[in-house]
């Protein structure tokens, strides 16, 4: 039964690093701006389609075909 | 297509839209901005949120204080090796468009390396290589596409401070410990005397103690820290009893550990401070964007143009000014000192510092005073007086302004605590003396039990979630406060005060009415034609109030400074100024502000200018007159008694030509015959009196823009539901102290267990934690209820 020693402190290492990993986040401001992240998120395709390879006279007839 | 708007800024285009690239633009600085996105594959832009744009200001010479070290160095937040980070306040951001352009920043100008939008506080963070691009280069960028940043003499004098993030810590630990110890706790109150659980409860035991020292010693400390103070100063605040049953809670399940006399009640003590922590964090919700402590500083400029001995411009600090410098200040720039007008046709709109809405013109030799905004071409001033003593600078100096607002205010949990806290000894003593007698052994148990039992969570739970949710819902409905306390005192209010301009009347265009002969249709054609060429106030407003006129080419114009106008064609000729200028020697109503007209030099009638008063402003200060007492106190001229006794219920007092510091004493008056005084104002000159008053209200046309220190920001279409707020606040006063009625209840119950000697900690685990979650139900739905009721 002194089996329980080793779960207890299994137990509570898992739980320390998921306090420690809260404490973390909480410092490097990651819960200071809670809306901006999930509008950033919805970006992410629409910045490919506009990356600098592409010539802009494509691009800008594209923009002009979607607006049509 | 009779109404085009603007495909980048969403405004109406007027009559001459521009096309370009088959879309219609109301000028053309939007379609520079278009341009510039287009160019650079940004025209996702407008596929993202139409119409999210505005259109560029000019800003040509406005930030060239920008190109001094000095003030660049004050103004970044970090700058090593060429690379800075700047934080810039914008109050466009708005939408998602404006958060993927200012994030792709990097795409128009090579130098910047990445920018990061923070939109509840509408800030960019801007990373850049300055050797790339200047700061002056950046916020020049910014501005042209429509997005220019707002830096004022506040972000000069900014200490940068990180935010504070102490309370989510605490509540991180309080409800880490909460959890694992309730978790170790739960063994022993189903199983008692079991072979593996007496083996091992040691450990458990410890573990848990372990787990509540750092909320003891860390989560909890602010309410020792409260009681302390308490204390000090005679005031039995609702911290004491808390402060005492934690300490207790603590103390004596070490005691039972260590003498292995039970399991102590570290569930009920982690728990505890859990739940009041989690009552703390709802009720600190702010509005980040908002500010409430704004002064001038955050009016004013950081530099302005100093024109030196050898007759150079360079720019100044606006700390720097002394007297005797001569200052250019431009069209649409704010006075900084006060100064004598050197030369230059100024007009000065002083809305800002007396609330005058109408601008006011004066010639070389005058005094002008600080905060007045020049709004014709540009002047040249000489300072007689540094910043800092400046006529609107001093009000600042006040005592009011040092004030902390909130220490003298006793919050109704407060005033509950004291009874509360003296009850409770009173019990625990009275209870101890009586158990000595019968039976001694049991004293310090029954005497702990009380003050364990008795810790007033849920009394203090009940005003952070009443408050905290009526806060959210207030702001839901335009109506932003700065903390709970306001509602508290909001609902104390028996006296209102109002400013004029901009409080009740709308800072658009106001009324004009026309008195006088009728005009023919070549007259009014005339007028409009000659109105067109003019940029006096009046004039515009006149201009976009008269009906359309075809344009006809004047024969001759000509303006006479501080007189009129005078526009003739190859006939007729029409004269619109003063009174005197067009022949009208007797003149009626002097008060209010009119522009008169002849005809062919014979005197035709005036246009009078009439304030705009907000939509139901006489209805509610009808409903309001029931029961608080009414004032109106303005800084303007009286031109408008006629018309707001006409409006307000009748027997309101009426002061006009109040200065900024007759304001504030007004206040001080009011509040020395023991009235509950709330100010409504909007302006810099109302800042005394918003400072001074219990509840000091702003009312904004746009909530974004700026309003001065207040204790909350009314949006100015929800003028009318003023006195409904009132009345909520009331109502959530109400609501507390009902949740303290129940939260009693439950005490007594527990005070049962405890004065009997029969406490056992799984009471004391399951009373604590139900008597919180039962008020916070009992608080939510009823203040929910309250809103809903708001709504219709």
């Amino acid at each position: 039964m002194s089996v329980i020693y080793l779960l207890l402190t299994l137990s509570i290492v898992v739980a320390v690093i998921f306090f420690a990993a809260f404490i973390i986040a909480t410092k490097s401001g990651q819960y200071d701006d809670s809306y901006t992240p999930s509008v950033r998120m919805l970006f992410e395709d629409e910045l490919v389609k506009s990356t600098p390879e592409k010539t802009e006279e494509i691009s800008n007839q594209k923009s002009e075909s979607q607006k049509l | 297509m009779d109404k085009a708007t603007c495909y980048h800024c969403g405004d109406d285009c007027g009559n001459n839209p521009i096309n370009h690239n088959d879309k219609n633009f109301c000028c053309n600085g939007c379609k520079t901005v278009y341009e510039i996105f287009s160019n650079n594959d940004l025209s996702y832009y407008y596929d993202l949120q139409s119409a999210a744009g505005a259109s560029p200001k000019e800003v040509a010479g406005k930030y060239d204080f920008l190109e001094s070290q000095n003030i660049v160095e004050k103004l970044i937040e970090f700058n090593d090796n060429g690379t800075q980070i700047i934080n810039l306040y914008i109050p466009h951001i708005h939408c998602s468009s404006c958060i993927w352009i200012l994030e792709n920043l990097n795409k128009l100008n090579k130098g910047i390396n990445s920018s990061q939008v923070d939109f509840p506080k509408k800030t960019v963070r801007v990373t850049f290589n300055s050797n790339k691009v200047s700061l002056k280069e950046l916020v020049l960028l910014m501005a042209r596409i429509g997005y220019e940043p707002y830096i004022s003499l506040d972000d000069y004098d900014k200490t940068k401070k990180g935010t504070d993030r102490s309370m989510s810590y605490k509540l991180g630990i309080a409800g880490f410990a909460f959890g694992n110890v309730m978790f170790l706790s739960f063994p022993e109150y189903f199983e008692v005397g079991e072979f593996w659980l007496e083996q091992f409860k040691g450990v458990f035991r410890w573990l848990m103690f372990v787990f509540s020292l750092p909320v003891v010693f860390y989560a909890a400390q602010d309410y020792f820290i409260s009681a302390y103070k308490g204390l000090r100063s005679k005031f039995l605040n609702i911290d004491i009893p808390i402060a005492l049953g934690i300490l207790v809670l603590f103390l004596r399940s070490t005691v039972e550990i260590i003498f292995d006399w039970g399991s102590g009640f570290f569930d009920s003590l982690t728990g505890l401070v859990f739940f009041l922590l989690l009552g703390k964090f709802f009720q600190q919700k702010t509005y980040s964007y908002l500010s409430f402590e704004r002064d001038y500083k955050s009016y004013f400029p950081i530099a302005v143009t100093r024109i030196t001995s050898e007759n150079t411009e360079e720019n100044t600090q606006v700390y720097d000014i002394k007297s005797g410098d001569r200052l250019l200040i431009r069209n649409g720039e704010l006075i900084p000192v006060d100064a004598i007008l050197i030369n230059g046709n100024a007009k000065i709109d002083y809305s800002f510092v007396t609330g005058e809405s109408e601008p006011v013109e004066k010639r070389s030799g005058d005094k002008v005073y600080a905060g007045g905004r020049q709004i014709s071409s540009a002047i040249e001033i000489e300072a007689i007086k540094s910043v800092s003593q400046s006529y609107l600078t001093q009000l600042w100096s006040n005592a009011v302004f040092q004030q902390d607002k909130s220490g003298s205010f006793q919050t109704l949990t407060d005033s509950i605590g004291k009874r509360f806290t003296i009850a409770v000894l009173t019990i625990a003593f009275v209870s101890a003396i009586i158990w000595l007698i019968i039976d001694p052994s049991k004293t310090i148990n029954v005497f702990t039990a009380v003050l364990i039992i008795a810790c007033p969570c849920a009394i203090a739970l009940a005003a952070p979630f009443t408050l905290g949710n009526m806060l959210r819902i207030f702001g839901r409905h335009g109506f932003y406060l700065r903390d709970t306390q306001t509602i508290e005192q909001l609902a104390q209010i028996d006296t209102a005060i109002f400013d004029k301009t901009g409080t009740i009347t709308t800072a658009e265009k106001g009324n004009v009415y026309y008195e006088g002969l009728e005009l023919t249709s070549e007259e009014e054609s005339l007028l409009k034609n000659t109105l067109r060429s003019s940029n006096h106030p009046l004039s515009r407003k006149l201009y976009d109030m008269l009906a359309e006129q075809n344009i006809v080419p004047l024969e001759e114009y000509e303006e006479y400074l501080g007189q009129g106008i005078k526009g003739s064609t190859v006939t007729d000729s029409v004269k619109i100024g003063s009174a005197a200028f067009v022949g009208n020697t007797n003149i009626n109503n002097k008060d209010s502000t009119s522009v008169h007209l002849s005809s062919n030099d014979e005197y035709k009638g005036c246009f009078i200018f009439q304030n705009q008063y907000r939509d139901g402003v006489g209805e509610t200060f009808k409903t309001m007159s029931r029961d608080l007492e009414l004032a109106i106190l303005s800084g303007d001229n009286a031109g408008e008694r006629a018309n707001l006794t006409k409006l307000l219920p009748p027997g309101t007092p009426l002061y006009f030509n109040q200065k900024p510091d007759n304001k504030l004493q007004f206040i001080k008056s009011l509040q020395d015959q023991n009235k509950n005084v709330m100010m409504v104002g909007d302006g810099l000159n109302d800042a005394g009196a918003l400072a001074q008053s219990n509840v000091g209200i702003a009312i904004s046309e746009n909530v974004n823009v700026f309003s001065p220190a207040c204790d909350g920001i009314l949006d100015a279409k929800n003028f009318k539901s003023l006195y409904q707020y009132i009345l909520a606040s009331r109502k959530a006063i109400k609501i507390i102290k009902l949740s303290f009625i129940l939260s009693l209840m439950y005490n007594l119950v527990g005070l049962y267990f405890a004065v009997t000697g029969q406490l056992q900690p799984v009471i004391a685990a399951i009373l604590m934690p139900l008597s919180s979650i039962s008020i916070v139900i009992f608080t939510t739905v009823a203040t929910n209820l309250l809103g809903k009721k708001l709504r219709q």
